[in-house]
């Protein structure tokens, strides 16, 4: 089971703001005890992908020159439920980043509707911590392709780099 | 400018949202680790509150100074701070109550020096 808890981001403003989507699927194994005949998306895991959302968008601010971990949740709260077949929107907002950590306000939506709000805090763990892991940030969110809609750039248009705009339809 | 009030009420308000404590435990001689049961995390997180509420910067260290009682610093002898390491903790903390510390220089005491009061001198040092 890989730790994944956002499918892909759709929208990349560097150090300022970012989205990305979760599907919930009834193909994930966690909804069928949680709960039985009542499957929702657990709160732990929307906080996992905000914090994973947030802390993308704060590791790329330094070009993941530091390991980013989720720290502290100073703040949470859940509105509604997101089910099997929701696409949860996360959006982070990028409030503080230092050489220390940063930290992010994240909202999760499924269409108009509030799902949850979070105040994260990040810490960076410098690479001589004894706790430092062997994770390498960078490499999952390139490998993943994740971070290949830092090409989308700010509208989240699918404009192509160097193309005329999203209706140009030409490709040279 | 605001007076001494206005900062205790301001650092009171950024604590209970730091911490998750009542305001009624804020009070100028809490420690923060001792009676707020603050964490290495949540100095990081009240310094970024403390800043966009006073539209302040503040320095890695300046308010909360890190490696105090590191074992290599020679400050530390015995499990007592040395008074070079009194001087040190002088230099770097100057709103803190060092004199009180003295008395009895445990090194497991220097958590104490973290109040609110510190903190709140700290400010007015800062936007006065």
């Amino acid at each position: 089971m890989r730790w994944y808890w956002i499918d892909r981001f759709i929208e990349f403003e560097s150090g300022k703001l970012a989205r990305a989507v979760k599907n919930v699927s009834l193909a994930e194994e966690h909804l069928h005890d949680h709960f039985p005949g009542f499957p929702v998306m657990p709160g732990s895991l929307m906080i996992e992908g905000m914090a994973q959302t947030g802390g993308i968008l704060l590791g790329e601010h330094f070009k993941f020159a530091y390991n980013v971990i989720l720290a502290k949740v100073p703040k949470v709260t859940f509105h509604s439920w997101a089910c099997p077949g929701d696409q949860i929107i996360y959006t982070a907002r990028l409030m503080d980043a230092r050489e220390e950590g940063g930290s992010a306000t994240v909202e999760a939506t499924v269409g108009d509707r509030a799902v949850a709000s979070a105040e994260i805090v990040f810490a960076h763990l410098k690479s001589d911590d004894p706790q430092f892991s062997r994770i390498d940030q960078k490499n999952f969110v390139f490998r993943m392709n994740l971070l290949d809609i830092l090409t989308v750039g700010k509208a989240g248009d699918g404009r192509q780099p160097g193309s005329n705009g999203p209706d140009s339809g030409q490709r040279e | 400018m605001p007076s001494s009030d206005e900062i205790f009420e301001k650092v009171q308000e950024t604590l209970v949202d730091a911490l998750g404590v009542n305001d009624d435990e804020v009070t100028p001689a809490a420690t923060l680790m001792g009676d707020l049961g603050a964490e290495s995390i949540d100095f990081l997180d009240i310094v970024f509150r403390l800043e966009k509420c006073f539209d302040i910067k503040i320095p890695r260290g300046e308010l909360f100074p890190e490696n105090l009682a590191s074992a290599d610093s020679g400050f530390v002898v015995a499990g007592k701070v040395t008074p070079e390491g009194l001087e040190e903790l002088r230099r770097r903390m100057p709103h803190a109550d060092i004199d009180s510390f003295a008395d009895d220089p445990t090194v497991s005491r220097i958590w104490d020096l973290f109040t609110v009061g510190m903190i709140c001198r700290f400010i007015e040092a800062r936007v006065k």
